[in-house]
């Protein structure tokens, strides 16, 4: 048992190390100027207007986008619940790509669809003849709304639908029985009993609009900046780092606060019920009511989607030729390519830096959720709560906590790309325990015993019997740890050096440089970098199939 | 006129078909049984009573209107799952009062109501309790009282007592059957157990493979059972199927275990070369561990053991006959005990204890 014990050292040196000493070291700098220690940056902070604003927009923004996110994923959490039909799967699969597209993706979706020579446009201009573009909504809030909602709504999808598929769907039917009709049913019955999934599910969005960064640099422009953008430029741009420190602060502040309702929700919403298998609670949709209803569905799904789609068509009509002649100039002329790396190089980059963040998440989110799962009741909520705060910390965040505290003796990381690496895989573990969590807690303890009883050692018992039935949870774990990595943007962008450019950094990069060429290799590099997730995520979305809920 | 009177029902699910041309009627206040194994269509049926499912043909009338159509909660009917579905985020209290809150009954009526249901079910202290915190047999009760709670017109109750213990569910079904009598609730108790079904019913409905196979009260179907299944959900053991091979003043038989020589039932459908179904009631067996030193003749029939089981108040012995097999007793406490396993013995079948179905196996 001691070499157990030590074992779960390990995620605790970890966090150490590479969360708590970073953001203690921003709360050193922002308080303990060269005046001593203060509040000092705290009250210039508190006193500007405009810090005032954006913490004041930052939250506002969140609750709106929050809002519109659950009145698009409920439906298709319903949809994805209650029905079975030909290609769900696959819809399913691709309707959760949003969430793991890189934020810049994301926005080059946006940019296309409705941007000034975006796809609308075009097609509206030349459908009515008109001379200006008729949808303007580029660098504006609606703009980013409409970005968070397509970026936050496989959240409550899968949330919310994988909890209403094991809903007893005989509660509903009694509803009926006993005199109430569809909307006092779902209102008295169905929602009550969602409710703790969607609140979990909305907070989580809410966390992730509440720290965008990416949708907001990209898409809303510096009108529009939030904590986290704002924290970037006092950083990267005005070089004001205890203000930066302070602003971080405060983020985390909020960050933590949502996190503790967050649990506390959690732990106060439980009912227990029995929760029935997915085959026995979905139907095809037989009644032609049924039917229009799932087709409607389908295509506001497909619109939810069309950002993507949009990003691959313009690709492809990229300069009235096929988008082949972007990439091919992607791969050829390094000469003219970002920083004279090769995008293989770049490529190659992002591909090892998921693997590895893949490594880490899997071993720290699997320690982690055994020590959750054994630790005393009054601790696991705390502990639940506790290492999940990565996930509501900014990576931008992160990144500057990097540079202020690995950046210095006795621990000098900033040459190296393991720093790129550890930021990733600290946004990515959550999601290891998140999927991991629920099958650890409903895992028979008495399959462990029997193990140990017919002669297994500890290690053998792990090996044989529960990391074959954990693995399917795992697998979950890694492909969103994957995407986390392939995709993140704000962290990589602050720590990365030239040669460890990953692609969404690149995509980055292209977009700021000037020439029709360089924004065909920003979408060359953005269809390519959806295409390694999506299959990633395709792939693996046949394992999860055999039963096991998603994060 | 009856109540309710279901003709001609037909559903299908992905052209199996479930419940296949079903009819029956029920009188006001009757306890009906439906008796049938599991997959049999009963569970069908009951959702299209309560309107969960539409019937592809057929008509379901009740008091004279017709409810094909009509959505659930437009029916006034009750339905008791067999999973209870037991809202889980409400506690006792509001599950009994839901269906009172949907007629928007004012609240003190509903306090009021909620009370006396829960009286009625003898768990009147447990009105704040959480549905997680109740033992399985309040749980059947509070589901009970939900169900009767706003006075449905009918009530249908499917297997609700079959996920308890033997013990608990023997004296819950005395409970029940009292409370719906009390109530006086017209009902149709879905079960495939035969003690539970003699318990309840007022009258039993057999039903296997989506049909209703008899009707009728409890006595006149063990009277009586239709064909093989009957026989056999009613609980006799030696069913055999068999062709008439002689139709004079008297049957002979062959069947597996030999020629037997059975009494001739009124009506027809036992000429000579029809298959039918005989039934032979254990009782009426009589073993002796003499094998008989002449031929077999008449219902005398020549056996192994091959083991046999202590019920408390006598031996049931299998038999092992020709390539069949017979179930007998044996009374307990003889001081030999009755046969070993492997013995051979002679059976000899009283003539009165044989009967003829004509129905199918």
């Amino acid at each position: 048992m001691t070499a157990g014990r030590l074992l779960f050292l390990l995620p605790l040196v970890y966090l150490a190390i590479f969360f708590v000493y970073p953001l203690g070291s921003i709360l050193e700098r922002s308080l303990g100027g060269e005046s001593g220690f203060g509040f000092d940056p705290f009250k210039v902070l508190l006193n500007d207007s405009y810090y005032l604003g954006r913490i004041w927009f930052t939250v506002w923004q969140a609750v709106v986008s929050t809002l519109l996110t659950l009145a698009v994923g409920l439906p298709a959490a319903f949809l994805f619940a209650r029905y079975e039909f030909p290609g769900k799967t696959l819809l399913k699969a691709i309707s959760t790509l949003p969430f793991v597209m890189p934020t810049i993706v994301v926005a080059m979706g946006f940019t296309a669809l409705f941007g000034s020579q975006g796809i609308v446009n075009s097609a509206l201009e030349s459908m009515f003849g008109l001379d200006e573009p008729p949808v303007r909504i580029s660098n504006s809030l609606t703009i980013i709304f409409m970005a968070h909602a397509f970026y936050n709504y496989a959240i409550i999808v899968r949330i919310v639908s994988a909890l209403w598929s094991n809903l007893d769907p005989n509660l509903e039917h009694s509803a009926k029985v006993l005199g109430a009709g569809p909307f006092r049913t779902f209102y008295h019955v169905t929602l009550p009993m969602l409710l703790p999934a969607i609140a979990s599910a909305s907070l989580l969005a809410f966390a992730f609009s509440f720290t965008s960064f990416g949708v907001v640099l990209v898409l809303g422009g510096p009108e529009f900046a939030t904590l986290e953008v704002a924290i970037y430029e006092l950083t990267a741009k005005l070089f004001r780092l205890p203000l930066a420190g302070a602003l971080s602060i405060i983020q985390l502040g909020f960050t933590y606060f949502f996190l503790l309702l967050y649990s506390r929700f959690q732990e106060q919403s439980v009912v227990r019920m029995d929760l029935k298998p997915r085959e026995a609670t979905s139907r095809k949709p037989v009644r032609l009511w049924d039917k229009v209803l799932v087709i409607a569905m389908v295509l506001v799904l497909l619109a939810m989607l069309s950002p993507l789609i949009a990003l691959v068509v313009r690709w492809i009509t990229f300069d009235g030729g096929f988008g082949t002649a972007q990439m091919a100039n992607l791969f050829s002329d390094e000469r003219r390519s970002y920083f004279h790396l090769s995008p293989v190089k770049i490529i190659w980059n992002s591909l090892r830096f998921a693997l590895t963040t893949v490594a880490i998440s899997l071993v720290v989110g699997t320690i982690i959720s055994y020590f959750i799962t054994n630790a005393r009741r009054r601790w696991r909520n705390m502990a639940d709560a506790l290492v999940m705060l990565p996930l509501g910390v900014s990576a931008v965040t992160l990144g500057f906590g990097y540079i202020i505290a690995l950046g210095r003796p006795p621990l000098d990381l900033r040459g190296s790309w393991l720093i790129l690496v550890i930021a990733h895989s600290l946004v990515a573990y959550p999601f290891v325990i998140r999927s991991l969590l629920p099958v650890l807690k409903g895992m028979n303890p008495n399959l462990r015993e029997a193990a140990a009883v017919l002669g297994a050692s500890p290690s053998k018992v792990f090996l044989l019997v529960e990391l074959p039935m954990i693995a399917p949870a795992l697998l979950v774990g890694a492909t969103f740890a994957f995407a986390v990595s392939m995709g993140e943007f704000g962290a990589s962008l602050i720590l990365v050096r030239a040669e460890f450019t990953t692609m969404p950094v690149a995509i980055f990069r292209f977009l700021g440089l000037p020439g029709a060429s360089n924004l065909g290799m920003a979408l060359g590099m953005s269809v390519l970098l959806m295409a390694v997730v999506a299959v990633g995520f395709i792939a693996i979305e046949r394992f999860r199939y055999k039963g096991v809920g998603g994060f | 006129m009856a109540l309710l009177s279901v003709s001609g029902l037909y559903k299908s699910f992905s052209g199996v078909s479930a419940v296949d041309g079903v009819s029956f009627s029920a009188e006001p206040g009757e306890l009906l049984c439906l008796l049938g194994p599991s997959g049999c269509g009963k569970t069908t049926m009951l959702r299209m009573l309560a309107g969960l499912e539409d019937p592809d043909a057929g008509t379901i009338e009740f008091d004279d209107r017709t409810m094909n159509g009509l959505a659930p909660q437009q029916r006034g009917f009750g339905l008791m799952f067999q999973d209870l579905a037991l809202f889980p985020h409400m506690d006792v209290f509001g599950n009994v009062a839901f269906g009172l809150r949907m007629q928007k009954l004012p609240s003190a009526q509903v306090q009021a109501r909620v009370q006396e249901l829960l009286d009625l079910v003898e768990l009147g202290g447990l009105a704040s309790r959480k549905v997680h915190e109740l033992s399985g047999g309040e749980r059947q009760r509070v589901a009970l009282a939900r169900s009767l709670a706003p006075a449905p017109r009918l009530l249908m109750l499917d297997e609700p007592l079959g996920s308890l213990d033997r013990a608990l569910r023997e004296s819950l079904q005395n409970q029940v059957r009292r409370i719906l009598k009390e109530v006086g609730v017209t009902s149709i108790y879905v079960t495939h157990d035969r003690d539970e079904a003699f318990t309840m019913a007022d009258r039993l409905i057999f039903m296997n493979h989506g049909r209703i196979i008899q009707t009728g009260t409890p006595e006149e179907a063990v009277a009586n059972p239709a064909d093989g299944f009957v026989a056999r959900t009613l609980g006799f053991k030696n069913v055999l199927p068999g062709v008439v091979i002689d139709d004079g003043e008297a049957l002979k038989i062959e069947c597996s275990v030999g020629l037997i020589t059975a009494p001739k039932p009124p009506g027809s459908g036992t000429e000579k070369g029809s298959e039918i179904t005989l039934l032979v009631d254990e009782s009426g067996i009589s073993m002796s561990g003499i094998p008989a030193d002449k031929t077999p003749d008449g219902n005398l029939l020549q056996g192994v053991v091959i083991e046999r089981v202590f019920r408390g108040d006598r031996y049931e012995v299998r038999v092992q006959v020709g390539k069949g097999e017979l179930y007998c007793h044996a009374v307990a406490g003889a001081a030999s005990g009755p046969a070993q396993s492997g013995q051979s013995v002679t059976l000899a079948l009283n003539p009165r204890s044989v009967r003829v179905l004509q129905g199918g196996n």
